[in-house]
């Protein structure tokens, strides 16, 4: 299969195949094929990707928005353009509410140093979840030192699901952010973030949204969602490290403060007072990664040519079918049962430390996360040190989820648990 | 880096496994003179080691805690091979156990702790196996913070 015209055979109701567009899935990994399943973590590439950034270095490349030449035109045309790519993907109503940032976590700090040092006060109060990724608890644990606000917490259930009555119980007129994943990175948990929005937004809180596990499995609309603020980074949707982009309502990004100061995001200078380029070049100080965000605005165009429906109903099927088979086996358990679930599975083995078991799959060619995710807090809730985890991408099969659970079986072989099962 | 197939028996020895299911010397003690803690937030392995020291030589260790396979039996072989040691000397094995698991491995019989010399194909576990006696070096110099390998 060629892998040069991706996307092209993607039509009609055949079942979704996209290994061949992403050449890294070719390699072994100890002698064996490689099973990725470590995709929460990051997406692999497909040749799309890699070709765009590369094309971009060997005729594009110029730094963006200060040349009169042509190639510095170019360069910068490609750059809003990417914007625009990404405007349309979340569907924000103009680009200009699009801010590059590395990642979700620098679009998260973002809001927290110039929204929130601007916007609270002391004894004002920031909502997050039990859920949460260190990056969506960290920086306002950071803001809330700055300014005296104070951190409160939605507690989850034992399935991994949000308290939404303990949620309508800490929001008062004291809240003045609440800021909240989409789907967990740990449990696979699917918040309902537009209802959240609306009862947030009902009490006067802004809302952020931690789109990182979300946007390259479902289709997300910002504003249907409603939310203020939404986040992601490019990697864990099949783009490059390095970048990712922040959301901002235009109303609330352009009252926004500058976090950086640099070169970019100034109007004028002078050594008495400088003044502020507009949204969203305030809050790009310094040359960005201008190749990041054409490889982004790859990523997007690849995702969107097969199509965010096809590939959630392919990842859907997935997950129902490695559900059942890892709950086949005796001795696992799955950890997050939420009713609706993105395409990540959490789980422990019997007798089996989650470390050891990455250890023994990884020897089988089976990538996947062992640890607490980055949600200490959560592990903590769910009194565990942390779960073996397999998160799933367009480009997994029943074939890679067989391959975990043989894996499993021969951890289980080796550590002598079967019959404790 | 070599992504040849790793020898999960190397690593994973009978041994091991022994250790992880029946730690020795697992408990704490109350009368201890020095303890610390140790703690690797990545994979969350935990534990306290414990320490009755008499005359410069270690009397009585323990340790109490949660972790992996290689953590636990790490830790578990420690204090076998620590008791009625000089502190001295447990320090001098410390040093060679490390370099065991990490570098040229030094001439001298390590004694039933050459079960963990498989860790050196596996880097990723090398804090694993050496959490305890991080900890242990911490109890003897009476470290305040946790100590942490990672």
């Amino acid at each position: 299969m060629s892998t040069t015209t991706p996307a092209a055979r993607h039509t009609g109701a055949a079942p979704l195949d996209t290994a061949a567009d992403f050449p890294i899935l070719s390699r072994t990994v100890h002698g064996r094929r490689l099973v990725y399943l470590d995709n929460g973590a990051t997406t692999q590439k497909p040749l799309a990707v890699v070709e765009a950034e590369r094309r971009f270095y060997l005729e594009s490349n110029a730094n963006i928005h200060r040349g009169v030449h042509w190639l510095s035109q170019h360069a910068t045309e490609l750059y809003d353009a990417a914007r625009a790519t990404v405007q349309r993907f979340i569907n924000a109503a103009h680009a200009d509410e699009i801010v590059f940032t590395r990642g979700t976590t620098e679009a998260i700090n973002l809001v927290a140093q110039s929204w929130g040092r601007a916007e609270l006060r002391a004894g004002d109060e920031i909502l997050v979840t039990a859920m949460e990724h260190h990056s969506n608890i960290v920086p306002w644990q950071l803001l809330c030192e700055q300014t005296g606000a104070v951190l409160k917490v939605v507690p989850v259930s034992d399935a991994g699901e949000l308290d939404l009555n303990a949620f309508d119980a800490l929001l008062t007129s004291d809240t003045q952010l609440v800021a909240i994943t989409h789907v967990s990175n740990a449990l696979g948990s699917i918040n309902p973030v537009a209802e959240l929005t609306a009862r947030a937004h009902a009490a006067g809180a802004v809302v952020l949204v931690d789109g990182a596990q979300a946007v390259a499995h479902q289709a997300v609309d910002v504003q249907a969602i409603g939310c203020d603020f939404y986040a992601f980074s490019g990697h864990k949707l099949y783009g490059p490290t390095g970048i990712g982009a922040l959301y901002g309502r235009g109303r609330i990004l352009r009252a926004m403060p500058p976090w950086q100061g640099g070169g970019d995001m100034i109007r004028t200078v002078s050594f008495e007072r400088s003044t502020w380029a507009d949204a969203p070049q305030r809050f790009e100080a310094g040359t960005p990664n201008i190749a990041g965000a054409i490889g982004l605005a790859a990523a997007i165009d690849y995702v969107q040519d097969i199509g965010l429906e096809r590939i959630a109903a392919h990842e859907h099927a997935l997950l129902d079918h490695a559900t059942a088979a890892l709950g086949a086996i005796r001795g696992v358990r799955l950890v997050g049962t939420a009713r609706h679930k993105a395409g990540i599975l959490s789980f422990l083995v019997d007798g089996i430390h989650p470390h050891d078991l990455g250890t023994i799959l990884d020897a089988e060619g089976v990538a996947i996360r062992a640890g607490h995710h980055c949600a200490m807090p959560l592990m903590t809730r769910l009194g565990i040190p942390g779960t073996a985890r397999a998160s799933l991408a367009m480009y997994n099969t029943t074939a890679d989820i067989d391959a975990l659970t043989a894996a499993i079986g021969k951890a289980q072989d080796l550590f002598g648990t079967h019959r404790h099962a | 880096m070599n992504d040849s197939a790793p020898d999960l028996r190397e690593l994973y020895q009978e041994v091991i496994f022994d250790h992880n299911r029946q730690p020795r010397n697992f408990h704490p003690m109350p009368d201890a003179d020095h303890q610390a803690d140790g703690h690797n937030p990545l994979c969350g392995d935990q534990l306290t080691v414990y320490l009755h020291i008499e005359d410069g030589v270690v009397k009585d260790v323990s340790f109490v805690g949660h972790g992996c396979a290689i953590s636990t039996a790490s830790a578990s072989l420690m204090t076998e091979a620590v008791k009625g040691k000089p502190v001295a000397e447990v320090e001098a094995l410390f040093h060679d156990f490390h370099a065991l698991l990490t570098d040229t491995p030094p001439a001298r019989d390590f004694g039933k702790l050459a079960v963990l010399a498989g860790v050196r194909e596996f880097p990723a576990r090398v804090k694993c196996a050496t959490l305890a006696w991080h900890t242990l070096h911490n109890a003897i110099v009476g470290a305040q913070a946790p100590a942490r390998t990672e």
